[in-house]
This record gives C-alpha cells, structure tokens and sequence, in this order.
C-alpha cells in the first residue's frame, strides 16, 4: 500500500514560537526548540521528523506562514 | 526515504503565499490576523487578481496590512473603511473592493458607516476580525466585549446594567436588503481555516457580480489582550466566545 511522507521546513527566523503548530501536529512531529532566534522566540522544529505525513494541518494554522511542507507517496513492496 | 529526498521542488504542496511579504509581521505571537492575511495573500495568488484587488485596512492592529500583503491598499480613517471602500468601487467598478476590519473599527467608531454601506448594498467585502477587545490599545473594553469578560478597563468583568450588552453586529447586517452574503468564521482549526477561505473567496467573487455587500466575520482571538497562551486562547473562544457568536451562514442569496 502506498503511505504518505512529508517533511516540513520552517523558516525559523520568521517563527515567533507561538506553539500554534505544535499543539495542531497530529503526529506530533514539531516541538519548541531551547534554543531561541534572533528575536529571542523559541522557535518550532521538526524533532519527529520521520513521521511527518505531510498533511498541512502545522503550515495552515501557521499565523505567520513559516512553514513549507513536501509529501511524496512511498511505495511499499508486498 | 531521506527527509532531504522528500524536500524538493516537485514535492511542494503548501509554502508561503507569493502575495504574503516577507516583512515580518508585527502581530503578537498566535494572533489570528496572521491566518487571515495569508488567506487573502493565497486567494489573491489563486484567483490572480493582484492587479485587479483593492484594500482598505482600519485602524486597529491590522492598520499596517500594506507592509505584508503585497497589493493596493488605502489606509482609511478610524471606522471609515466601509465609506471608502464605497467611493474606491464606485470609481474603479472593475476592481475587488474589500475592507479589513477589527471589532473597534467596524463594531464601534465605524458602527454608522458600516450599516449604511451594508444597507445601500455597496458591492464590497467586509472581512470583520472580532476579538471582543481593543488589541492595540491595550486590550479595554470592545462592544463586543462578552458578559463577565475581563478586560484592562472592565477588571471586574463586563456587567450589562453598566456597559450593556455584547454588540452582535453581524446579525444586525444580515437583516439588511443591501447584504447578499453574510457569514461567520473562525481560523482556529484547519477545518475552520479551509471554510473561512471559502467564505473569503465567495466574497470576493460576489463584490464583482453586483449583488450587494457581503460581510465575512472571523471570531479570533487576542491572546496578549486576554492574556492567555495562543493554544489557550483558541480553547477560550471556542468555550465561551462562539456561544455567543455562533459560526455559520447567516444569509446567503446564493
């Protein structure tokens, strides 16, 4: 059967780490990184990033549109 | 499969908005009008009327639109939005006319020009973001304020016999012959997000058919003005804002 991957990049100087995204992630791929940016907000990241299905629920909840999402479809072999 | 595989230009299925600037926005962290801008930036991007498209922001938050939403925009005087949102279409008729408006704007200062644009069906876009709070001020007391809310300048709670009653200003508009389209979204989920971008669209699409006004209002959040966290504040109007102003169509004349 074919499965979903994706995988996100967020722009994380654009991030204000308002945690929108990670609460959304149903697979909870993203979490608010300890390091800050140059604005001083903890910025997301993808720490689960294997089991990202792409589904965009993190990019359109994003407020400040800083994250890109790619979804290919894997082909398993029986 | 490597995650640096996945992310190649033929795997894109969702970046931002052509139409979304990369100036910073300077909204707090989790506000609402972020989703709705880039709402607009994606509709403007999709139906490709970046040429054809004309803003009018408020005076509120949102008064700075012009920096992040890379289009024509005229920056109208406090609740004015609506009278000059009315002049721009009736001179340019070929263009998307729309307003952008907070609860302080459209709901208080601007209550007049509102209703008597709505009423004479001026063929524009209201977009209401209504967050029952004067973010920008320093979050007092809105008309749309809910009972028992606390704001900087009801600290008590809002109490009816004092301050009246919530404006539900919405309603009010869809009563009027001049709206052909008055609606009530949310962008807290991405259910919501999806509906209230077809909501936006539709609106767009009726202020070039001639049918009258159509008023899209979003029910958001200002988490630094009720001093929640973005996740709370979501929870927060779900449980006690949409009671009050419930989503959904409220007149659609198809």
């Amino acid at each position: 059967m074919a499965k979903l991957k994706g995988a996100v990049t967020v722009d994380t100087e654009r991030c204000k780490g308002c945690d929108l995204c990670v609460v959304a992630c149903p697979q909870d791929v993203l979490a608010l990184s300890k390091d800050a940016n140059s604005k001083g907000y903890n910025f997301s990241m993808a720490i689960n990033a294997d089991e990202c299905t792409g589904c965009v629920t993190c990019a359109m909840v994003c407020p400040d549109a800083c994250i890109t999402v790619y979804r290919v479809k894997v082909e398993h072999a029986a | 499969m490597d995650i640096q595989e996945i992310k190649r230009p033929e795997n894109l299925i969702y970046q931002k908005p052509k139409s979304l600037l990369d100036t910073p926005m300077h909204y707090c962290p989790g506000c609402s009008h972020g989703v709705v801008h880039k709402l607009i930036a994606e509709l403007v991007d999709e139906m490709g009327i970046q040429e054809k498209i004309i803003g009018v922001a408020p005076v509120g938050c949102a008064v700075f639109a012009y920096n992040y939403v890379d289009i024509d925009w005229q920056q109208a005087a406090h609740g004015r939005a609506p009278a000059v949102a009315t002049a721009i279409k009736r001179l340019m008729p070929d263009r998307y006319v729309f307003t952008y408006q907070g609860d302080g704007d459209l709901a208080a200062i601007g209550t007049a020009e509102t209703i008597h644009a709505a009423n004479r069906g001026e063929n524009i876009t209201i977009i209401f973001i209504n967050n029952g709070i004067y973010g920008m001020t320093g979050g007092q007391m809105a008309p749309t304020t809910l009972k028992g809310m606390i704001t900087s300048t009801s600290p008590h709670g809002r109490q009816v016999d004092i301050n009246g009653y919530p404006l539900n200003i919405t309603p009010l508009l869809a009563l009027l012959d001049g709206t052909c389209y008055v609606t009530r979204q949310a962008v807290h989920t991405v259910a919501a997000v999806r509906k209230a971008k077809k909501a936006l669209q539709k609106g767009f699409e009726n202020s070039m058919l001639g049918k009258g006004t159509s008023v899209i209002e979003i029910v958001s959040t200002c988490n630094s003005g009720w001093k929640m966290t973005p996740d709370a504040s979501n929870k927060w109007m779900v449980e006690n804002m949409f009671p009050v102003y419930p989503l959904g169509d409220l007149k659609d004349n198809g």
